[in-house]
């Protein structure tokens, strides 16, 4: 069996203001190459979950595995390392270093990881730019572009490591619908293309209906 | 793992995109150590300048007969009375002479010491300077003036004239710069100096004494040693005191109480003679010391500030580099580098405008009356000030960047992008 992510009974409190448990027994998977969708109304613990997917919320009970290796447990500094390697992240709000230049900015996490020369980065850069068709913004500063094309900038930085897994919190939310569709297009080409497996929260019905699989949440259970 | 040039990119982007308040934190190092410079530079200089005044004067050991009463009065002698007290009225000091008993053998004794940098024979004596009708009270030394000049520095203090003069005058005299203008004389004038006894001498000026303490130019003034001892109608060997410079003035203390118990005579050390200048100096060394520290601990909180602000405004570019792989400590490298970069540029431009300050005093003109020598103010050029000042800069401006960049590291991404 070919899976990408794997947890098992996951729990998780919020202890503040007052013990409240959020997450219940959350026991799923995602095979490689899928295209899976979390949907579910607001307060139902998806975006929790999908941090804890993400290894940066580590405060929680069970076990994650990601590529078939327990996660679960390890400290801040392998975390990071894990998550720069493996894991690319779309944020609802694009989140770019607004300092620096966009291709900067793609090229930020692969510089981090080292594991190539500046040359092949650059270029690696260009080539994720040039798929998502925002080449010809690579030299601009990453806060005088518009939204779509933010967006578009935070997916070439999540892939520019080549991850296993690519996750979404609300990718699509912030932005309007011809824009939205562009994002959809880009994940489902991702998919088929290069068989990336891709993991999104969204509360867009007609986003989710597009993908292999919704992953339905209530009151922080996984009900379908 | 970490993956320096990256986190410098960083740190240096950030750093120039505000690069105002980089300026001014910067600029808080800068002038903390600039003052911090200037102000130990000038300082001990004119501490130095003060204490040379004093020490330059003041033998390192001085040998003289020291007029004071018996430490053993007769009475003690007495078996018959010891059980009993012992009241004794009206003491007076014992008899003796001014002149140092075996002076030429204790100067050669001197000379062959290998403690001994040099001893100089003097002799003193009191006697009036003769203007017209008026009298004035002063003293008059005898010295080996070739001697001295080797040994002191007594040269920068003549205003006027050679001290060769002197040697090849028989009755030259090296009048004190008050006396010369109290009694309105210059050089080749004439003086007519009368002892205790009523025993009147003409003198030749061939120069001006300033030591720049009035009290002893109103009142002292050179000659040759033979010259003193022909006023006063002694021999050879009579000399009333010697002065010692040590190699090493350190010893001075130690050296004199051996120098004492083998000759049986009074020897005081510098240390002695000048102890509140040592006391002057510690306490202006602390005040300098003092005010520094202060200054840069300002530009330490300067630096935390802005960097607590940095941190504030960066907030979500921390989460997002830590959502990206970037890990708590590379998060602190980042501001920590930032505040380093800060104290290095601040600390180097800092010593440079203190150099440059130092340098502009040590130019300023100061002219006085009581410091010939003096034309400019005394600035002290050294190295270690230059060494400390750095360090204390990184010092500062490590805790100042350390704990702002500690916040950062423990910044929960989740929280922020979350933006609850």
């Amino acid at each position: 069996m070919n899976l990408v992510l794997e947890t098992k009974n996951i729990n998780k409190h919020f202890l503040k203001p007052k013990d409240f448990h959020v997450l219940k027994d959350i026991s799923f998977s995602v095979k490689k190459g899928e295209f899976a969708s979390i949907m579910g109304k607001s307060g139902s613990g998806k975006s929790t979950l999908l941090y804890i997917l993400s290894t940066m919320d580590t405060e929680y009970t069970g076990s994650l595995y990601l590529n078939n290796e327990l996660i679960t447990g390890k400290n801040h500094q392998e975390l990071s390392r894990i998550r720069n390697k493996y894991v690319g992240f779309v944020f609802q709000f694009h989140y770019l270093l607004s300092e620096f230049s966009v291709l900067e900015n793609v090229m930020l996490p692969a510089k981090k990881l080292a594991e190539k020369s500046h040359q092949e980065i650059e270029f690696l850069a260009m080539e994720k730019l040039k798929m998502l068709d925002i080449d010809k913004l690579a030299l601009q500063r990453a806060s005088r572009i518009s939204g779509g094309e933010k967006q578009r900038v935070a997916i070439a930085r999540a892939l520019i490591n080549n991850p296993i897994i690519l996750m979404g919190d609300e990718p699509t939310g912030n932005l309007d619908s011809r824009n939205a569709d562009n994002v959809f297009n880009i994940f489902k080409q991702l998919k088929e293309e290069q068989g990336l497996s891709l993991l999104i929260v969204t509360h867009d019905e007609d986003f989710a209906k597009k993908t292999d699989r919704i992953i339905q949440m209530e009151d922080g259970r996984i009900v379908s | 793992m970490t993956n320096w040039p990256v986190i410098l990119n960083i740190a240096k982007t950030h750093l120039l995109t505000k690069f105002k308040s980089t300026l001014t934190a910067a600029l808080g190092v800068t002038f903390g150590i600039a003052s911090y410079i200037t102000l130990v530079s000038f300082m001990t200089g004119l501490n130095t300048m003060l204490d040379d005044l004093i020490l330059n004067q003041t033998p390192h050991v001085h040998l003289y007969n020291e007029i004071k009463p018996t430490a053993k009065q007769p009475v003690a002698l007495y078996d018959d009375v010891q059980q009993s007290f012992q009241f004794i009225h009206s003491v007076k000091p014992k008899q003796n002479q001014k002149k140092i008993h075996n002076a030429l053998p204790i100067l050669n004794y001197l000379k062959e010491d290998k403690n001994v940098k040099g001893a100089t024979p003097q002799a003193r004596a009191q006697i009036f300077y003769i203007s017209g009708s008026n009298e004035l009270g002063g003293n008059l030394i005898g010295v080996d003036i070739m001697e001295e000049v080797k040994l002191s520095n007594i040269s920068d203090y003549i205003v006027n004239g050679k001290p060769e003069d002197l040697k090849n005058s028989d009755s030259g005299i090296l009048l004190g710069a008050g006396l010369a203008e109290k009694m309105s004389l210059k050089i080749g004038d004439r003086v007519q100096v009368s002892t205790v006894k009523g025993d009147l001498f003409p003198l030749k000026i061939v120069g001006i004494y300033q030591s720049g303490i009035a009290d002893i130019d109103n009142s002292q003034s050179f000659v040759n040693l033979k010259t003193v001892q022909r006023i006063l109608g002694e021999t050879q060997n009579y000399i009333t005191d010697i002065n010692i410079k040590l190699n090493v003035i350190e010893n001075a203390p130690v050296y004199s109480k051996k120098l004492s118990s083998l000759f049986s005579i009074t020897a005081t050390s510098v240390n002695e003679a000048n102890a509140q200048f040592e006391t002057g100096t510690n306490i202006r060394n602390l005040i300098t010391y003092a005010v520094s520290i202060t200054l840069l601990i300002v530009a330490g909180f300067g630096i935390y500030n802005i960097l607590n602000m940095l941190i504030y405004e960066k907030m979500k570019d921390i989460a997002i580099l830590k959502a990206t792989g970037f890990s708590g400590k590379d998060v602190q490298l980042i501001f920590m580098s930032q505040a380093m970069i800060i104290g290095i540029v601040g600390g180097l431009l800092g010593l440079v405008l203190g150099f440059i300050f130092s340098v502009l005093i040590d130019h300023a003109s100061f002219k006085t009356e009581a410091l010939p020598t003096i034309d400019t103010y005394p600035v002290s050029f050294s190295i270690s000030y230059y060494v400390i000042g750095i360090v204390f800069a990184l010092i500062s401006t490590f805790i100042a960047g350390y704990l702002p960049s500690n916040k950062a590291r423990k910044i929960d991404p989740v929280k922020i992008i979350r933006g609850t």
